[in-house]
């Protein structure tokens, strides 16, 4: 299914815990119906994980569910999910993450049974197929494991079915690094969407044979994430991630075209365009999340999320307690703070205060206010195949923040201003169909990508 | 004649066409190899360098210039290897068993390669024998370990110990990078250094070799 519309087109309705289409899901919990739950993210500490160890981590997973649901109840949350992302080594041997998967599905019901406490555990098996080079993305032993780690997992008791796919990322990693915009511009728009269509439809077919279980979506964080953090570090420039997050969006969407209802994937920032045209929940990173890295839109990023997480922590001792409860409690009160505005009617006042705090203080919080979100959806839904519709979100982007420089909320540097320009010259030379940029980029980029992953010819085509 | 500064501003602007048609001349034109690098390509690179270290470049421009020196370079390595002129320096690199983020290791690679050195880019989930035999059969003067994750950072000391084991570790520096590792994790693992960037790797390559 191809969208061709968008869900919200007004700006005052586009604001956090309410969505269009809300999701149904766990323990009786229903998100984008009007409030925001914290999700709550937990990896390990320095531990190797191997056969000695494994009853190490799985007390470590044991304590985790049972410290955040124990926090949980104590503030008095309405609702809550639990993301389990996997290790790479747990989705190498799927049974291993579906034994955690079990672990905390039971401590969730039993939360549910005995204290009433509303609940869904997403779990987001790692992405392995990046092995090999060029990665073979559909027949490979990875990517054998990787499906069978979805459905041990559907098995196990999860809810929400999500990944952070990495098809396209191959030649992604280079083109970013070279400041290649060509290269950007095919992995998002041409590589990415074809591998999202083929693993969500297994996905979503996995969780049609499941019953309630809930395809949630994707996120472009190998990609836009991967520039969001080089820019941090000056390493690429601001005005690039913020382009290549819009175009993102663009691929993550294929997910919901696919058969995915949300909530998305917290990493995705590129989800208030998701939700605009899909009317789908969102979940969200930002502030919060500083525990797991940095970010230049901390309070932007709650203005229309969902779901409201902290992206990843290690268990280790804090003073108040381990990590994840810790970072329980910080979400709790971000989210009770989100319902009580919007209890009194002020919803869109708070919202419009996280937008306006963060949002002409990075080209990156530009792309993401309400009215962006609503443009770049638009411009997406517009064009026709997902090529065009990648390079459309981009040039919307570039169009945001030149508007924001020439009105001077925007404050760039020489040099970013010269990779704007350098952006929309390399915008304004691609070639007009995919199949002219595809020619190219496989003599640019042979030897790192094998078009058979992605169900192109082995060799040219001409259209 | 070639314009040989020509030579010194193709790469300082990452042109690696211009960079090769100038290198190319030259050497018909009969200049020195030697010549070449020492008045041209490395102070172009010092200057590329300098630039990125004052935030005047990003990534991408370093990276453009280090392909471009690098093209011109492929000219000169044959007549520089029948003079017995050597690489800056000799790299091993891999992201560890377990992890498969590799683009903070790319970036090193690159960089390290735009520096003049040659690198032996082992890919990312190398397992310790893999670093082993890279080090018997390359012979480098430092191997660099990258890892992303909390789990796989385990998996750097399996590698220093693996070397120790076969007897290499005294021939080698360890260098380790990645986001959740530290200098004290690399001290208490037995590498030589931590790179908190691939800035700071570059800087301790040289280091090394100097």
């Amino acid at each position: 299914m191809t969208t061709s519309s968008i869900t919200i087109s007004d700006p005052a309705a586009l604001v956090f815990g309410i969505a269009s289409k809300p999701v149904k899901c766990g323990f009786e919990l229903t998100i984008g119906g009007g409030e925001v739950y914290p999700e709550v993210n937990f990896t390990l500490p320095p531990l190797k994980i191997s056969e000695e160890l494994w009853p190490t981590v799985l007390t470590h997973y044991r304590t985790i569910g049972s410290e955040v649901l124990r926090r949980a109840l104590a503030l008095q949350v309405p609702g809550i999910v639990l993301e389990f992302e996997l290790l790479p080594a747990m989705t190498e041997r799927p049974e291993w993450g579906a034994e955690i998967t079990s672990i905390l599905h039971e401590q969730m019901e039993a939360s549910w049974q005995k204290s009433g406490l509303h609940s869904a555990l997403r779990v987001t098996p790692t992405d392995i197929r990046e092995q090999g080079k060029p990665p073979a993305l559909r027949e490979s032993d990875p990517a054998r494991r990787l499906l069978r780690s979805f459905q041990l997992n559907a098995a196990a008791g999860a809810h929400i079915l999500s990944v952070e796919s990495i098809g396209g990322k191959e030649i992604h990693d280079q083109a970013l690094m070279y400041g290649d915009v060509r290269g950007v511009v095919f992995a998002l728009g041409v590589l990415a969407p074809r591998d999202m269509a083929w693993l969500w439809d297994q996905i979503t077919a996995i969780c049609r044979s499941h019953g309630s279980l809930v395809a949630g979506g994707d996120s472009a964080c190998a990609f836009a994430n991967t520039a969001m953090q080089l820019a941090h570090q000056h390493l690429l420039p601001e005005v690039l991630a913020a382009v290549v997050r819009a175009m993102g969006a663009a691929r993550s969407l294929v997910a919901f075209e696919h058969g995915a209802v949300g909530p998305s994937k917290d990493c995705a920032y590129e989800g208030p365009v998701l939700k605009v045209i899909t009317g789908c929940p969102i979940s969200m990173e930002g502030k919060s999340a500083a525990c797991a890295h940095f970010s230049p839109v901390g309070n932007i990023a709650a203005a229309m999320c969902d779901l409201w997480s902290n992206e990843s922590v290690q268990n280790i001792r804090l003073l108040s307690g381990n990590a994840p409860e810790v970072f329980t409690e910080v979400l709790a009160y971000d989210c009770r703070l989100m319902n009580e505005a919007a209890k009194r009617g002020g919803a869109v006042t708070l919202r419009n205060w996280m937008v306006a705090s963060d949002e002409w203080l990075s080209p990156q919080a530009a792309v993401l206010s309400p009215d962006a979100t609503i443009e770049i959806a638009k411009a997406i839904v517009g064009a026709s195949g997902d090529y065009s519709r990648t390079v459309a979100a981009g040039r919307v982007a570039l169009k945001i923040l030149r508007g924001g420089l020439s009105d001077k909320r925007l404050h760039l540097n020489k040099k970013e201003c010269q990779w704007l320009d350098r952006i929309e010259r390399e915008f304004d030379a691609l070639p007009v169909d995919e199949w002219t940029l595809l020619d190219e980029m496989r003599e640019t980029y042979s030897d790192l990508f094998d078009a058979r992953s992605y169900g192109l010819a082995a060799r040219k085509c001409s259209g | 004649m070639a314009d040989l500064k020509q030579l010194y501003d193709a790469i300082l602007n990452g042109d690696h066409k211009t960079a090769v048609a100038v290198t190319k001349q030259a050497l018909s034109d009969g200049t020195a190899p030697m010549e070449l690098i020492t008045k041209y390509m490395s102070p172009a690179m010092d200057e590329v360098g300098r630039r990125f270290e004052c935030e005047e470049y990003f990534v991408p421009e370093l990276l453009l210039s280090g392909r471009a020196m690098k093209g011109a370079l492929e000219l000169l390595q044959p007549l520089l290897v029948a003079s017995g002129a050597a690489p800056a320096g000799r790299v091993v690199i891999g992201t560890v068993k377990g992890d498969l983020h590799d683009i903070g290791k790319n970036l090193v690679a690159s960089m390290l390669e735009g520096a003049g050195f040659e690198v032996r880019d082992l890919g990312a989930d190398v397992s310790p024998e893999r670093f082993v035999t890279a080090v018997r059969e390359h012979k480098p003067d430092l191997v660099c370990l990258s890892a992303l994750l909390t789990v796989t950072m385990p998996a750097m000391r399996d590698v220093v110990d693996a070397l120790k084991a076969a007897g290499l570790r005294d021939r080698v520096r360890v260098l380790v990078g990645g986001a959740p590792v530290t200098s004290e994790f690399a001290n208490e693992i037995g590498a030589d250094a931590y790179a908190e960037n691939a800035g700071v790797a570059v800087t301790f390559a040289r280091r090394l070799t100097r």
